[in-house]
């Protein structure tokens, strides 16, 4: 492995769209007797001897470190942006004045087919504080229905292949009056990608593509998708094409060389992820399938001024209050079993603000919905860095109210978190990725239970993505126990855990090395990383690969922050 | 042999972030904070019936006790207030700390049972152990003294709205030499903009017993003297009813200084003598000082 120059030069630049490129933190956030200042854009800081150790993310726990002066930097997300001050009037205004499509009402008819569809529980992360935006829109566009004289309305969780919600989940998604409206009557329910009357095929694109959707769906006189934004992978076509659509439709861009030629997922311009799910959405459109799509975004507000907005503030602004916050978090985080810590972390509701409300022409309104994200998570990174360090959090998209199992880990970290760029990786191709985690040998069996074969027959054998996908996809795929279980319990479907290892293809191809800090180093070699205890450690063994003194970027995430590099 | 006692505070030091707080890097622009403090500071737990509660047992027995001892106080005249209902605003003479705990203990219930107290925000605000000791002891609210600050003005006229009375040091702080300084407006405002009676009070000889700066207490007689409520007329502005207020201390402390009689007459003949003293700025000015002359022993003419 040949060792490349130096990557990055150590400078303090406050960057996001407004960043200037001073050094500083931009305006203060608040002063005496003023309006709160506009929220301060990301920060990248590099790393003196005066630099006070930094909170990583470790699972369920938190750790405090020290990262080595004149060769690190660190990346703050920038502060949240303010969210809108009358939501419920903003979501009524999209409806009556949508982008690039007439008017909700004038869609609505008496004796319509209406099919109202939504994002599951995989976002927002962690969930949000009551009411959430589903609840607010669809509530929205219901009274219009209503006074449209619609009666065959179907609400539909758009999960794709994800686990099926629960009865508490739906309700704290959708709110008790709509879910005691529609769920007794059969009205509101899980969508069902594996149940053979409830699936159609539409075509195929020009790449051959097959496009399956929701029969239900695609029988309606009219979609309406109501979408949470969180990160710019979300949304557009991906809404419908993906999360109403099948193992048959999905596995077209679910894949390893489709992942390996996104760089990546966040950045749409540059993703065949997305590339793919909008030839599926041109499939759509010719097919004559009407959509309404209703996109929102959120702030970076994950912790508010409760208890947890300690792990928001940058560690030099902690005060007493939030120093002695977070030790008696730590302390007590650390003295609890896993099982406590779980139900305590996941038991938090961010009080996220809606930041924007679009509806319209699937495509025109995403573009603006793509924007509003950027805005809210964009961080400009000059160069790349040899060394990623990324402290992963208690909760992914796939594991809420659930644990984050050993592959899970390898997607938020080499999935999610890797692919948080625009431009280049944060990391220079070669480079080693490092991330803490307990990473035990723990599975949720009723939501994963795939994962755990995944775990003990795919990986024992190998950890290469293309030899999984030939190997095992298929069989995972189609086993009839997965199925049964994902259509009839709460598991995710067989195929799920591959997706999630195809989710991390392209940073495995692109990364010399991974190594996970605190991981339990059974399941870290499962996994084809490397383990350490300290992150000391994790530097020394880094630097056996890519020389002495490599450069560092430490990726301060949560809340959100995606990297512009250039 | 000598043993050294270990400073917890150097241990915690010792210990590092985020046992302690953190410097702020290189480059990096320090936030400034929203401060809770100065005209900030939320003193609404301190009107709470449990403050309020052991606030007038403190100041019913230790304040009193004190007051007492080292005051020895004399109130006169509180049949002025005989005829008056309601929220009031008593604004009096400020020459020393004693000031507010004899108030709090002289002024006549039922006014004293639901008072509080305007208190410099960035005297007795600046801290947070300060500011919750003068919250609770005193039932003070943050009043700004040296700028105009509407937040303070619209704190005090809620709390007279809600039926609080208000006891206010116009001068804006202690006397430096016995002498009084000129009055400021906010008291005269709050009247004219809440239509609220003003008391006006004058203290005698609580500057002799602790002055500015003195640590030390000597103890004496002092004389509170309670004057008849004022109103600002129709078409009074704050401006010139503050003058009134002025006007009305200044005869009070003519009137301990001698007695009622004496004082009206040269009130209206406008001879009473000015609480700021001569203006020569000369040995006079101090052999003048209320703090350093004998307390006026003679007795009041009429009425007694």
């Amino acid at each position: 492995m040949s060792q490349q120059p130096r990557s990055h030069q150590p400078r303090s630049t406050a960057s996001g769209k407004s960043g200037s490129g001073k050094s500083g933190t931009g305006k203060p956030a608040q002063r005496r007797g003023q309006q709160p200042a506009a929220p301060r854009p990301g920060l990248v800081l590099d790393v003196d001897r005066s630099t006070p150790p930094v909170l990583l993310h470790s699972g369920e726990q938190f750790r405090l470190e020290r990262l080595p002066a004149g060769r690190s930097r660190i990346i703050y997300p920038p502060e949240p942006l303010p969210g809108l001050e009358h939501p419920d009037e903003a979501i009524r205004d999209a409806l009556l004045n949508p982008v690039d499509s007439d008017p909700l009402p004038a869609q609505l008819f008496s004796g319509m087919k209406l099919t109202i569809a939504f994002d599951d529980i995989s976002l927002p992360l962690p969930k949000m504080r009551r009411p959430d935006i589903r609840q607010r829109v669809i509530e929205a566009v219901l009274d219009l229905a209503a006074d449209a004289g619609v009666d065959d309305i179907h609400i539909i969780a758009a999960l794709a292949l994800h686990r099926r919600m629960t009865e508490a989940e739906l309700r704290y998604c959708l709110g008790d009056r709509i879910y005691d409206a529609f769920a007794p009557r059969g009205q509101l329910y899980n969508h069902d990608a594996e149940d053979p009357e409830g699936m159609v095929m539409l075509g195929e694109t020009r790449h051959g593509e097959e496009v399956q959707m929701s029969k239900r769906a695609a029988e309606s006189d009219l979609i309406i998708y109501v979408n949470i934004n969180l990160v710019s992978m979300d949304g557009g076509w991906k809404s419908t094409a993906t999360g109403l659509s099948g193992y048959q439709g999905i596995r077209h861009h679910h894949n390893v060389k489709t992942m390996r030629n996104t760089k990546s997922f966040m950045d749409q311009e540059n993703s065949e992820l997305h590339r793919s799910n909008w030839r599926q959405g041109d499939v759509l459109k010719s097919a004559g399938i009407n959509i309404f799509q209703i996109e929102t975004t959120v702030n970076n507000d994950l912790f508010g001024d409760g208890p947890l907005s300690v792990l928001a503030k940058r560690e030099w602004e902690w005060s007493a209050k939030d120093r002695a916050t977070f030790l008696g978090v730590k302390t007590g985080l650390d003295r609890l079993p896993p099982s406590s810590r779980r139900r305590i972390l996941h038991s938090w509701e961010a009080p996220y603000a809606l930041t924007s409300v679009h509806a319209g022409e699937v495509e025109a309104v995403h573009k603006l919905t793509t924007a509003e994200v950027y805005k809210q998570q964009l961080v400009s990174v000059e160069g790349q860095t040899d060394i990623v360090l990324y402290g992963l959090p208690y909760v992914g998209p796939y594991n809420v109210n659930s644990i984050m199992n050993p592959i899970l880990v390898m997607c938020l970290g080499l999935g999610y978190f890797f692919n948080m760029y625009k431009g280049k990786p944060v990391v220079r191709e070669g480079g080693v990725l490092i991330m803490t985690h307990p990473t035990t040998n723990e599975f949720h069996p009723v939501h994963h239970p795939s994962y755990i074969d995944f775990f003990e027959q795919v990986l024992a054998e190998t950890t290469d993505p293309i030899e999984i996908e030939q190997r095992f996809e298929t069989s995972f795929a189609t086993d009839e126990w997965y199925r049964h279980l994902y259509r009839t319990s709460h598991a995710y479907h067989g195929v799920h855990p591959f997706y999630m290892w195809y989710w991390g293809s392209h940073a495995l191809e692109h990364l010399s090395q991974v190594i996970i800090v605190g991981g339990d180093p059974a399941t870290v070699r499962r996994l084809g990383f490397r383990p350490a205890s300290t992150l000391a450690d994790a530097l020394e063994m880094a630097s056996d690969v890519l020389g002495p003194d490599p450069s560092i970027t430490y990726v301060k995430n949560p809340p959100l922050g995606m990297a512009d590099v250039t | 042999m000598k043993v050294q006692v270990p400073n917890p505070l150097n241990f915690l030091r010792g210990l590092g972030f985020p046992y302690t707080a953190a410097a702020t890097p290189r480059g990096v622009e320090p936030v400034a904070q929203a401060s809770k403090l100065g005209d900030f500071y939320e003193t609404e737990w301190a009107r709470s019936p449990l403050a309020q509660a052991t606030r007038t047992a403190a100041l019913e027995t230790i304040g009193r006790a004190v007051t007492t001892a080292a005051c020895r106080p004399e109130v006169r005249n509180s049949d002025r207030l005989d005829a008056l209902r309601g929220p009031t605003i008593f604004v009096a003479n400020h020459q020393s700390h004693l000031d507010t705990a004899l108030l709090l203990t002289t002024i006549p219930k039922p006014w004293r049972q639901q008072l509080v107290v305007a208190a410099a925000a960035d005297y007795f605000f600046d801290s947070r152990h300060s500011a919750a000791l003068a919250a609770w002891a005193y039932g003070a609210v943050p009043m700004e003294r040296n700028k105009v600050s509407r937040r303070s003005a619209d704190r005090a006229a809620a709390l007279l709205a809600d039926g609080w009375s208000l006891l206010i040091f116009p001068e804006g702080g202690r006397s430096l030499d016995g002498w009084g300084l000129p009055h400021k407006g906010g008291a005269a405002y709050l009247s004219v903009k809440c239509n609220i009676p003003i008391v006006p009070i004058h203290l005698d000889g609580t500057g002799r017993v602790l002055r500015k700066g003195s640590k030390t207490l000597n103890p004496q007689t002092v004389v509170v003297n309670i004057g008849a409520p004022l109103m600002p007329e129709d078409d009074q502005d704050a401006r010139s009813f503050a003058v009134t207020i002025e006007q009305a201390v200044a005869e009070l402390a003519d009137e301990t200084s001698s007695d009622w009689w004496s004082a009206r007459k040269r009130a209206r003949t406008g001879q009473t003598p000015s609480l700021s003293g001569p203006e020569q700025d000369s040995w006079r000015r101090d052999w003048t000082s209320p703090e350093h002359k004998p307390r006026a022993t003679e007795s009041r003419s009429w009425p007694n």
